[in-house]
């Protein structure tokens, strides 16, 4: 029996580098690329063509041309970075807190009972309808922005720390208990690990949403930033750039994607191969 | 050690180690109050390996859980002998999946220990041995979905060992196990537990398990849980587990037991069926 399947393992061994079929994982790889060049290979057709209008739909070629053009004269990479840079500080301001209030809401009744109500209420709140208000109490200055950032990132996060928090099965919190642990090492040991597939998951939803928030934060009132060129864009009816803009805003939603897949594998092994 | 528990330093050290006097636990449901437990009072030997057999739903686990501090009861007085400097009173061998799906082998078995602050070289000097002992050395690194059933239940016994307490307290650790997996086990424990004849607190609803393992048999009433009775087991150690079921004595016992408690649990069952209704 053991001796019939090694050799079946021997023959596809063999086969292997010589087969023109390519395997599965490699056909969903290329669908995945194909069927974004197929639509911009469509959009370039028509644009030519002048089936459609090139002052609202540039060629895709256009957009490309503007993107080197802004990427070599440093005006894409000084909004590029201004936008990152809110988006990083709006995250640890956020965030932090969120993701410490969450755990600690999962773990203590009487805190989630107090907390709960106020975060059920406010969440619903359009964060897009409170940038007036924060306007007025930050300024235009970079804290504004920051604190759009921060707010749009600290709901997800709270909300899934704390039901990470509270689907950790009950006896892990009686083995810490058992085993001596003190409060902090509940919190590090069982709690936070425990949640943290969730986290994660919110933490995904957090990053969407402060790439909106900045976009709309910079169009609203800044100098510089992402959003702030293509307002900009719109005021000198540079439509290219608007694109730029928004191509650039696309690949930063892919490039975090992939970030945080990476930070699943590395911090929770664990939860993978489920 | 939670504040409730009564410890004592004795000059001498006791012949006991733990010493119940009219334990009871009542639990407020919403459906009025409900009694997991009878007043028990029981001594247990130190170095006694204590079994509790009882149909389910009798308060055995509420037992344990109250002696592991995770329960706390509701008249009546615990007394459990100090330990020795720096040793936990007790660690617990839970029922089902307990290790920490994001811990590794190594980190689960070391739990205890990482708890209470020892250093990095000692643990892994500890832990190491115990899952040798365990047969599982080389799953080190493994997470527990990586493993089996009966694998998952060994690291948890590992755990409990490597952090040396002064009791063991075992809540039907074996019975999600197949038979087989299960004498293996039950061997593998008494192996290890010769090696220090640490005071054990085991829970079962297996008779074969009781007498195999233990030294001492505590019988329980249906709920209301009470002591119906307490049995020797008179076999010598160390011992084999299928050497010692050959034994005409063995049957004898396990079917004399048994006479005990079936009538207990035919009245778990007599309940349970009135509830359904």
């Amino acid at each position: 029996m053991s001796e019939v399947v090694e050799k079946a393992k021997d023959v596809r061994k063999a086969s292997r580098p010589f087969s023109l079929r390519p395997s599965v994982g490699t056909i969903e790889r290329m669908l995945n690329v194909i069927s974004p060049v197929f639509l911009l290979l469509i959009w370039e057709i028509c644009a030519r063509l002048g089936l459609i209008d090139v002052r609202f739909f540039p060629a895709p070629s256009k957009i490309f041309t503007q993107l080197m053009i802004l990427a070599e004269n440093g005006q894409l990479w000084k909004h590029f970075s201004a936008s990152m840079q809110r988006l990083f500080w709006g995250f640890l301001f956020g965030g932090i807190p969120a993701l410490i209030l969450g755990v600690t809401m999962g773990l203590s009744r009487p805190l989630r009972m107090i907390v709960e109500p106020v975060i059920s209420a406010t969440y619903p709140i359009p964060k897009s309808a409170i940038l007036p208000l924060v306007l007025l109490i930050f300024g235009l200055g970079e804290s504004s922005k920051i604190v759009m950032v921060g707010i749009g990132i600290f709901y997800p996060i709270v909300i899934n720390s704390m039901a990470g928090v509270l689907e950790i099965s009950k006896i892990h919190f009686d083995v810490s208990r058992n085993f001596g642990a003190s409060r902090w090492q509940v919190f590090r040991t069982v709690a936070l690990p425990g949640a943290m597939p969730l986290i994660l998951t919110g933490v995904r939803l957090g990053i969407g949403l402060g790439l909106v928030l900045i976009s709309l934060a910079e169009i609203v009132g800044a100098k510089s930033g992402l959003g702030f060129m293509m307002w900009n864009a719109w005021e000198i009816l540079s439509v290219e750039t608007m694109y730029v803009g928004l191509l650039v805003i696309a690949m930063l939603g892919i490039a975090f994607t992939i970030l945080i897949n990476e930070l699943e594998r590395l911090i929770v092994p664990w939860k993978q191969s489920r | 050690m939670t504040a409730e528990t009564m410890m004592r330093d004795h000059a001498v050290a006791p012949d006991w180690k733990i010493r119940l006097r009219d334990l009871s636990k009542v639990f407020q449901t919403n459906s009025g109050p409900f009694t997991a437990l009878e007043p028990i009072t029981l001594d247990i030997p130190t170095g006694c390996f204590f079994m509790i057999v009882g149909p389910s739903g009798c308060g055995k686990t509420t037992l344990l859980r109250i002696l592991a501090g995770l329960e706390k009861r509701t008249s009546g007085t615990m007394e459990i002998s100090a330990p020795a400097a720096n040793r936990p009173s007790n660690s617990m061998v839970f029922q089902g999946d307990s290790l920490f799906p994001w811990m590794n082998v190594f980190e689960n078995a070391a739990y205890g220990l990482r708890m209470r602050g020892l250093p990095r070289a000692e643990i892994k000097d500890i832990v190491g041995h115990y899952l040798q002992r365990t047969g599982l050395s080389r799953f080190h690194n493994s997470y527990p979905h990586q493993l089996s059933g009966g694998m998952r239940q060994r690291v948890s016994i590992a755990r409990a060992f490597a952090n040396d307490p002064d009791i063991l307290l075992m809540d039907e650790p074996f019975s999600a196990l197949d038979e087989q997996n299960k004498i293996l086990l039950q061997e593998e424990l008494l192996r290890i537990w010769e090696e220090t004849r640490k005071t054990v607190m085991f829970i079962t609803h297996s008779v074969d398990e009781a007498v195999t393992l233990g030294d001492r048999i505590m019988i329980m009433t249906a709920h209301p849980g009470r002591s119906k009775l307490i049995v020797d087991v008179p076999f010598e150690r160390p011992r084999r587990v299928l050497e010692l079921r050959a034994r005409p004595e063995y049957g004898e016992l396990v079917y004399s037991i048994w006479g005990h408690l079936r009538d207990e649990v035919q009245r778990a069952r007599a309940q349970d069926e009135e509830s359904a209704k």
